[in-house]
């Protein structure tokens, strides 16, 4: 709990869009024109994934006004901004997978990389090639992009959001916690270090799809048949029977939703024990 | 240790004053209560419980059925359900002892159910996944503000269908078919006949059946329930109650008031909360020790540890 006091009180306070990290250094803020000087900036760098993790960013509606009103100056981003060409941020979200025979691909994605401090790969395609994966070329218009990889294989990527899509709760949640680790108090950061960790151990490997759940937890003796896995697949494919997750591998799509979602992958104490105030502060960050 | 019982902000000793209901209930009827209450309050629009397969057969559009020999009779093989109504919860009350993946109905609870405000009732595990869906919702879009009460039973270890069925059949000699009721207390396994034989084993001959998972948890008492229920600590039908949660603690309020339930001070009532820190601790204890010893189970290789 104490960790989320600080948290609590800024958003208690009479000034919710000035953090208790602001007041220490208000010689800044004054020499912007605009009032985004605590604000963190990003990019999105839209490669080869089908739009839908653009979808679920802005489906957090009126969270998403409130994030980009008080936390987050939106550099770049195809479909939702003007600006399109990758600039200088403080965070990346990257969404798709990599095509290596698309030049211009290759090249984004490093100066993606080049460009931001922290780089997030958005969803399964960006994590872990997702349906990608299955691709052999021949597709129209461009039949010879036949190769893709997640951006993992090309760059060190700092966090990952898996899941097709990744829901807009999980993204607001990272972006949140990303303005807190870059911005926040001491405490605040711990809070958001303690929060990331997970994701960022996550970026070890880059591949994922139902046999994770086999040979990571299963496999090593750590299943107890709570059925998380099954709801969290966004394609119906795995059923608990007997309580244990039964996976249609041919309907796997490599999104690793279930991996991460299974309380036996990862689960930090730390974090999820203190669940109800992180949610309530949240959830008071974006009003 | 000292936080072997979770945070909580008050835990009393209840008995649900429905009569009816304690009759199809395993101790004090805290859960079927709780949840029919909340029902007819608006509190929850439905609940996801352990029901069985006669439950799911008659009720078909209350489950997801899956492929696993659903045509064979498996009495107390749980199958998770959505319940919307009183009768509906006294058909699934009561503890079954064998796995059921509540979980796996919590994202479909909120489409093909449409369920807006859902009641959850599972085990420390399964309260753990649930609260890792509301922080980290990867795979759980729109889920995390839906979930209006989750309810945590405690839990030494589960077993899966066929350790139930072993036990029951091999070691106990009764048919699944003619239990009534099983129960671990007192340090044994008891099964009690429909006929109203009763046969106990000893803990020992349980424990080789126990779900593997189990060994690496460490929350004996829900830790993470908005309200966690449990027999031990409180008299024979009567249950523990840990209230945790500001959720918890409201519906727990409306509750008592409401008259739902009778209770006793936790401090008046044997074997009282020493037991459960006891058995808490026992458990964490010993599943600890096979974290550590995960550490160097081959030769300078590891298992995996969860937790982070």
């Amino acid at each position: 709990m104490g960790l989320l006091s600080i948290f609590k009180k800024k958003d208690a306070s009479a000034e919710p869009q000035k953090p208790a990290s602001v007041a220490s250094k208000p010689a800044e803020t004054k020499k912007e024109v605009k009032p985004v000087a605590d604000k963190i900036t990003l990019g999105y760098t839209h490669l080869s994934g089908c739009t839908g993790c653009t979808v679920a960013l802005a489906d957090n509606y009126a969270g998403l006004l409130t994030l980009l009103d008080k936390y987050v100056d939106l550099k770049y981003m195809p479909t939702l901004a003007d600006a399109r060409h990758i600039q200088k941020v403080d965070v990346s979200f990257v969404e798709g997978s990599v095509c290596i025979n698309d030049k211009l691909a290759v090249e984004e994605i490093k100066e993606t990389r080049e460009k931001s401090a922290i780089v997030v790969a958005l969803g399964g395609c960006a994590c872990y090639g997702n349906i990608t994966r299955f691709s052999r070329g021949g597709q129209q218009n461009q039949p010879a992009h036949e190769a893709y990889l997640p951006i993992g294989d090309l760059i060190k990527v700092d966090v990952f959001i898996p899941g097709c899509a990744p829901t807009p709760q999980m993204i607001r949640n990272v972006a949140v916690m990303a303005y807190l680790l870059l911005k926040g108090t001491k405490e605040q950061k711990d809070l958001a270090t303690a929060f990331l960790t997970p994701l960022m151990k996550l970026t070890e490997k880059n591949e994922a799809c139902f046999c994770e759940l086999m040979t990571q937890v299963i496999n090593q003796g750590l299943c107890m048949g709570c059925g998380t896995c099954a709801a969290a697949c966004p394609v119906n494919a795995i059923t608990m029977e007997y309580g244990k997750p039964q996976g249609e591998r041919d309907l796997c799509i490599k999104c690793g939703a279930c991996y991460s979602q299974c309380p036996r992958s990862w689960f930090s104490f730390d974090v999820v024990e203190n669940y109800e105030a992180i949610n309530e502060a949240i959830m008071a960050a974006l009003q | 240790m000292g936080a072997e019982l979770g945070k909580y902000k008050s835990v009393i000793s209840a008995r649900s004053t429905d009569k009816e209901l304690l009759k199809h209930a395993q101790d004090g009827g805290i859960v079927s209560s709780l949840f029919a209450f909340a029902l007819d309050e608006g509190i929850i629009d439905g609940a996801i419980v352990a029901a069985s397969k006669e439950f799911a057969a008659k009720n078909p559009s209350k489950v997801i059925i899956d492929s696993s020999n659903f045509d064979m009779i498996e009495p107390w093989r749980p199958i998770p359900a959505i319940v919307n109504t009183k009768a509906e919860l006294l058909a699934a009350a009561g503890t079954k002892y064998n796995i059921s993946p509540n979980v796996a109905l919590l994202k479909e609870a909120t489409r093909a159910f449409g369920l807006d405000k859902i009641g959850i009732v599972g085990t420390p595990c399964q309260m753990q996944a649930v609260r890792k869906a509301q922080l980290y919702p990867i795979g759980m879009r729109d889920v995390g503000a839906s979930i209006a009460l989750a309810v945590g039973i405690f839990c030494m270890e589960n077993f899966p269908y066929q350790s139930i069925l072993q036990l029951v059949e091999d070691h106990a000699a009764m048919k699944l078919e003619s239990v009534k009721k099983m129960e671990i207390g007192k340090g044994k396994f008891w099964v009690y006949g429909k006929r109203g034989q009763v046969v106990q084993l000893p803990l020992k001959v349980t424990h080789k059946y126990e779900q593997p998972g189990c060994h690496v948890c460490l929350d004996y008492v829900a830790n993470l329930g908005d309200i966690s229920t449990g027999s031990v600590g409180s008299p024979d039908g009567w249950s523990t109650v840990f209230v945790r949660s500001k959720i918890g603690d409201s519906v727990w309020a409306k509750a008592m008031a409401a008259g739902v339930f009778e209770t006793q001070p936790m401090e008046k009532v044997k074997p009282g909360l020493e037991l459960v820190t006891k058995l808490a601790n026992e458990k964490i204890t010993k599943n600890k020790a096979t974290l550590e010893a995960r550490k160097t189970f081959g030769v300078g290789k590891a298992l995996r540890n969860p937790y982070i």
